[in-house]
């Protein structure tokens, strides 16, 4: 009898196994089309809370944008720094108000929405490439080629003849090449391997470019303090880590050669410079290997993600307009806080082209801001 | 009453033998007593204590089964994209969809099994040495603590200090023996690994080495065996199966052990070419990529990396339980 009954009970367990984990999958599937109820609770809750989603980089300087921001205005914005990617994924299942990417959507990112969003760049950022050579007093001089021969593993000895010729003065130390990169999928990676890819065709054809990618040599470091362990640890490391990080930790990093030749130290201004160039109607831009004379060649601007109109899922014409104008503000009045935390200031270009998309922002057809 | 005729004895349902109350008002059956109402409450109680138990069981079936299903929905995409190549493929490379797991399977049997055979002497000696030698005192009672504590320190406190202890050692003994000094890599993560699955096997090894009857003991010693004759064949042998659970039980944790390798091993996609090379494990692979993958394809290898892990770990633990089976029967 009672083992009867306890088949029975198996079989009802595996029932519920499986009804829990369709139901689940289906919901999750369901969220990105009309908006399922957890999303409009979400939106709806509370008229005076604005929730985002997204980048890791960003997120010390939007702390500090969204309690001033709160201060002024009495808003409350929740943001979620998990990632980039993340962060578009909530948006795509419109489970978040806006999304927070240090790079635009991709072409299956795009399509996987289901109506427009724009990108709004928000600040700029620089990855810097560190090393640890005890020996080296000077800065040590980079240019592109050597860079991707780098981190192609071509380059092995420090004292190479392409580094010794870039450094003329410099005595360098006969020790082997340790590469250290990002384990972890990240906008920083996304950076770094783009303009690699711009400058190397040999790097574009066989690596190419992305948040995490098949690295040909090196080794992997989780998150900025991951890379920089490994690079102040091992003698003879080199790694990219982002110019902030690198900045408060006080590390070694080279000056890199950009598109117009000069050697440019990376620093708040030489990233401001970078994105001083045409900005596109999209802001769709990346800023590696800039025009600009002055300007750092491993430079990316980073975007707030918005849908193109904001009326769906139940929200208020009062809501939306108050998270336009929260973008609006951190793009314009927000910009003061970047230094201090060593984000580079939007250019004015970038400010420009963020203007005009948002007043292209409409709830029910109409523009949000007049 | 005997009108009825009927013997309660032989009236069953479902073989179980029925108490039959016959209708007649004169047999109905009294007000009951308040001993009787407390028999019934006894029984109601334990009727309930046991539907809990049963539920619970059930809910974990089900929890296990509705995972295994969640992986595997989850992984069609990858499954439809790239077949079942998918296991031996040597490339990982997000950039252009193409995944294959098989780096990060050698890396995860690589360090686990490395980690096990490191191990399993101290784990023993610790068993042994707790269970026959010294069961009592304050020393024994520290170490058997201490050893205890291994288990309940977070794991990323281990990646900590094996960054900043273990790493600068094996660097310096990597230069020593002539290879690229980087510190960091399969071997490294094996010894963290190694410290952190001590306490499973060191425990379970205690007390069943604890449990060995002494009469069996003492018939040995009476024959003149000497402490090392008598652990070698009257102890171990007794409880080889217990010592092999708590193998088992040590490996289960190697397998799925992510922040402190992920911190250690060097993350990379390249296949290991020795035991000092970076590397990468399944979990260490889902943990640094999930949140940044940005691509329905992508984000289902990973899913599928996690089932592959599955399957390892319930396969592992399926020749395990064969083999204790084994020993037991014996």
């Amino acid at each position: 009898m009672y083992t009867r009954k306890f088949k029975s009970l198996l079989t009802a367990s595996i029932a519920v196994a499986i009804l829990g984990s369709v139901t689940l999958l289906s919901c999750n599937s369901g969220g990105s089309g009309t908006g399922t109820g957890k999303a409009d609770s979400t939106s709806n809750g509370d008229e005076n809370t604005v929730m985002g989603a997204g980048s890791t980089f960003d997120n010390p300087l939007f702390s500090k944008m969204f309690s001033e921001y709160n201060k002024l205005n009495g808003l409350k914005v929740n943001y979620q720094s998990i990632g980039s990617g993340g962060g578009i994924l909530q948006l795509t299942n419109k489970t978040v108000d806006f999304g927070a990417s240090d790079a635009p959507l991709n072409g299956k990112q795009d399509s996987g929405m289901t109506a427009p969003a724009v990108h709004i760049p928000v600040t700029a950022g620089a990855v810097v490439i560190s090393y640890n050579l005890p020996e080296v007093k000077d800065t040590l001089k980079l240019t592109p080629e050597i860079l991707a021969e780098i981190f192609l593993g071509k380059i092995t000895k420090w004292n190479d003849a392409k580094i010794a010729k870039a450094n003329a003065g410099i005595k360098l130390p006969a020790t082997g090449i340790i590469v250290a990169h990002r384990s972890d999928g990240s906008g920083t990676t996304n950076i770094f391997t783009t303009y690699l890819g711009k400058v190397n065709e040999e790097w574009n054809t066989k690596v190419g470019k992305g948040s995490s990618v098949n690295w040909p040599v090196g080794l992997g470091g989780k998150g900025n303090e991951g890379v920089a362990g490994s690079i102040k640890q091992t003698p003879g490391a080199i790694g990219y880590v982002e110019l902030a990080y690198a900045i408060q930790n006080n590390m070694a990093y080279a000056k890199m050669q950009n598109k117009a030749g000069n050697f440019i130290t990376p620093s708040i201004a030489s990233v401001t410079a970078a994105a001083n160039i045409t900005i596109p109607a999209d802001t769709k831009v990346s800023l590696t290997n800039t025009e600009a004379a002055d300007g750092y060649p491993i430079s990316g601007l980073s975007w707030v993600l918005l849908y193109k109109e904001q009326k769906y899922n139940n929200r208020t014409l009062d809501k939306t307009t108050k998270i336009v104008k929260l973008v609006w503000w951190m793009t314009h009045e927000g910009q003061q806080f970047s230094a201090a935390l060593n984000y580079a200031p939007l250019s004015p270009a970038a400010v420009t082209a963020g203007e005009t998309i948002l007043k292209s922002i409409t709830y029910d057809g109409k523009p949000i801001l007049q | 009453m005997n009108t009825s005729s009927l013997d309660n004895t032989l009236i069953t349902r479902n073989e179980d033998a029925l108490r039959v109350i016959s209708l007649t008002e004169a047999a109905a059956v009294p007000k009951a007593t308040k001993r009787e109402k407390h028999t019934y409450r006894q029984i109601g109680s334990e009727r309930n204590f046991r539907r809990t138990l049963t539920a619970i069981g059930a809910a974990m079936i089900a929890l296990v089964l509705g995972i295994f299903i969640t992986l595997i929905i989850e992984s069609i995409p990858s499954i439809k994209s790239l077949g079942i190549g998918y296991l031996w493929g040597k490339t990982w490379d997000p950039v252009r969809d193409i995944y294959g797991a098989y780096p990060f399977l050698i890396g995860t049997l690589l360090t686990s099994f490395l980690a096990l055979f490191i191990s399993i002497p101290f784990s023993f000696a610790v068993a042994i040495f707790l269970g026959e030698y010294y069961p009592t005192g304050w020393l024994p009672n520290l170490l058997k603590n201490t050893v205890e504590l291994i288990a309940a320190v977070p794991s990323v406190i281990y990646g900590f200090w094996g960054l900043a202890v273990l790493v600068p050692i094996v660097r310096s003994f990597e230069n020593k023996i002539g290879i690229e000094p980087a510190g960091i890599g399969i071997f490294t993560s094996s010894l963290i690994l190694a410290v952190m699955i001590i306490p499973y096997a060191a425990s379970l090894g205690r007390s069943m080495i604890q449990m060995v009857p002494s009469n069996l003991k003492e018939a040995a010693y009476s024959l003149g065996a000497t402490r090392w004759e008598v652990i070698r064949s009257v102890s171990l042998p007794y409880v080889k199966s217990g010592l092999f659970a708590g193998v088992l039980l040590s490996l289960g944790r190697a397998l799925g052990e992510t922040m402190a390798v992920t911190m250690v091993i060097g993350n990379t996609s390249l296949i290991p070419k020795n035991i000092f090379a970076p590397g990468n494990t399944m979990a260490s692979v889902i943990a640094n990529e999930f949140t940044e993958a940005d691509h329905p394809v992508y984000l289902s290898a990973l899913i599928e990396l996690g089932l592959v892990l599955f399957l390892v770990t319930f396969v592992i633990n399926l020749i395990g339980k064969k083999v204790i089976q084994r020993y037991t029967n014996e």
